[in-house]
């Protein structure tokens, strides 16, 4: 059965700044969801939270309805696996090293190096491409050689619920597809809780199950792409007024910026 | 314990090739000086079964100097392999730190008011170094939490305040305790006895093996605090404790030597690489410590013979190039 994650009326500060207030969201577990918004509009901040990589200032992050903050954070970690942005790696630590922490949550003193951590690590680098790396030092990687690690690495700790904070970032477009499509195919077949915080409008749109808009702290709309993706809504959001089309592969939302320079015609 | 078979072995065979280097080490420091002793007679000697004047020179006068250099080395590497994963640099080592100099300004204080025993010179070193350690942590404090950049820049001036609290003692001190207390301050093995011996010994003891069992969770800090989080680390907890564990080390080794310098620095990167660990390798870096402060009193007796060297001589003279190589490739902007 796939754990519940909710937030219940959180409130979210650094330094005492609040950056998210009186925020609730029932992650829909199973499904892939994505966060979107403009730059600190608190999307990863939110993410943060119901990593517990932050302690909310007023409300609580559930999961199965008893709050994060008081488990064991060791039992939380078989539940709930979160990849910040951009995380780096100690010189010359090897890729299989690397993807081999992923397993810490699931030893014991007594129980130390399994089968099933030998599977689970193999299997994360076979569905990340990144057997033949095995040995190859992370930061001698490129950057998106890299990022496949780093998600091999979330994937060894099969966790029911996995939060990611952009894993698109510095990479090409061909390697943004092939990261999402990973990520759809846990999704799918693995019937895994995805929750990602996405720049790229049209790819939330694409994979997306769920889409959360969040503006200056506040959930502004949340459902299938198809009802939250709207002119009027990113223009709300963003502040830039666009065009929303079918997009012609898929069938979702496609998104076009209005060009501010070019005299165009009416839609 | 949390590391993949095939990883593992080589960690093994480099611990036991060090230990067998740390045997080789102490046997020619127990063997070599003014009056040289045969291997053979040094394992007679030590079960006993010689005369009663090599019994005296080996196990009385020889053995508690290298075996206090054993431990203090092994204290040294262990407490930097720990301070260098926790700040995610190879510069923060105990000695670079300040933690040593406030160990040094505590022992010295006590040195001051005479001769003191093995044990109260411990404490005063622990008072030192825990007092520094909480001196870096408060100005290294943050609101979000602390960048180990920041904690090494404040480490490094802490460890330049406390040693100028150190020079400002020597000032004051009389002519022979100045001469007595510079000497300490170089870091020597000089006339260890036994009583020195079973004041670094029970630090290690505990120390290293507490530190070994907190490996798994170091290598996961590694990683940065959030991905520690989110793989299951009680991430204040893990650094509060491990950082204790290795203030006390330090200062055990200071207490046991005096302020040896560059072995907390060196030794854990030369463990690290040799093993090709990922992470703090302690119980290779405890070895490596000791067979690098074993050899170098070896040195500093031999090489200038009949000049005996204070072991702290030695170290910075190999060490200080290193820390240079260190700064250079620390400022040489990344290759991407």
């Amino acid at each position: 059965m796939t754990p519940r994650l909710t937030a219940d009326n959180l409130r979210l500060a650094y330094d005492g700044r609040v950056v998210v207030d009186e925020l609730s969201l029932a992650v829909p577990p199973g499904r892939f969801t994505v966060l979107i918004g403009p730059n600190a509009c608190g999307k990863s901040t939110l993410l943060r939270a119901l990593g517990r990589l932050l302690r909310p200032a007023a409300g609580a992050v559930l999961l199965d309805g008893e709050p994060v903050a008081r488990l064991p954070t060791r039992a939380v970690a078989t539940r709930l696996g979160v990849l910040p942005q951009s995380p780096t790696a100690p010189e010359g630590l090897t890729v299989v090293d690397l993807v081999a922490r992923g397993r810490h949550p699931h030893q014991r003193w007594l129980r130390p190096w399994s089968d099933a951590d030998e599977q689970a690590v193999g299997e994360a680098m076979a569905a990340t491409g990144t057997t033949d790396l095995a040995d190859r030092a992370v930061d001698e990687l490129s950057g998106g050689q890299r990022q496949r690690v780093w998600i091999a690495l979330a994937l060894a700790q099969q966790t029911p619920i996995m939060l990611l904070d952009e894993p698109t970032t510095f990479l090409d477009l061909a390697h943004q597809l092939d990261v999402l499509d990973l990520l759809a195919s846990l999704n799918r077949e693995h019937g895994r809780t995805i929750v990602c915080v996405l720049h790229d409008l049209n790819h939330a749109c694409r994979y997306a199950d769920h889409l959360v808009a969040m503006r200056d702290g506040r959930i502004v709309a949340g459902g299938t792409p198809a009802e939250v993706v709207t002119a009027e809504l990113v223009e709300a959001v963003f502040g830039l007024p666009v065009l929303v089309v079918d997009d012609p592969e898929t069938g979702t939302p496609l998104v076009v910026p209005r060009s501010r320079t070019l005299a165009v015609a009416p839609a | 314990m949390t590391r993949p078979p095939w990883r593992r072995r080589r960690r093994l065979v480099v611990a036991i090739a060090l230990a067998g280097a740390l045997a080789a080490a102490l046997m020619l420091s127990v063997g070599m000086g003014t009056f040289a002793v045969a291997p053979t007679d040094v394992v007679r000697a030590l079960l006993g079964r010689a005369p009663d004047e090599l019994v005296f020179v080996v196990r009385e006068l020889r053995l508690p100097r290298a075996l206090t250099g054993a431990l203090v080395g092994a204290a040294l590497g262990a407490s930097g392999a720990v301070f260098q994963s926790v700040a995610r640099n190879p510069l923060a080592s105990p000695d670079l730190l300040g933690i040593s100099a406030g160990a040094s300004v505590g022992a010295v204080l006590l040195l001051l008011g005479g001769n003191p025993g093995p044990i109260a010179l411990l404490a005063a070193s622990a008072g030192g170094a825990s007092g520094a350690a909480v001196l870096i942590a408060f100005l290294a404090r943050r609101h979000n939490g602390r960048t180990p950049y920041r904690l090494v820049l404040v480490g490094i001036g802490v460890a330049a305040a406390l040693t100028s609290v150190t020079s400002y003692l020597l000032v004051r001190a009389g002519l022979y305790d100045a001469e007595r207390l510079t000497l300490w301050l170089t870091g020597s093995l000089n006339a260890r006895t036994w009583a020195d011996v079973g004041v670094v010994l029970p630090a290690v003891v505990v120390g290293v093996p507490a530190l070994a069992a907190c490996t798994s969770r170091l290598r996961l800090l590694e990683l940065g605090d959030d991905l520690a989080t989110g793989l299951g680390v009680c991430v204040g907890r893990a650094r509060g404790v491990s950082l204790a564990v290795a203030v006390v080390l330090a200062a055990a080794a200071v207490a046991g030597a005096g302020p040896i310098e560059f072995v907390a620095l060196a030794a854990p990167q030369i463990a690290r690489r040799a093993a090709r660990a990922g992470d703090p390798a302690v119980v290779v870096s405890a070895l490596c410590g000791a067979v690098v402060v074993v050899g170098a009193d070896l040195a500093a007796r031999v090489l200038f013979s009949p000049i005996e060297l204070p072991v702290g001589v030695v170290t910075a003279v190999v060490g200080a190039p290193y820390l240079l190589r260190l700064l250079v490739r620390a400022n040489r902007p990344e290759v991407a």
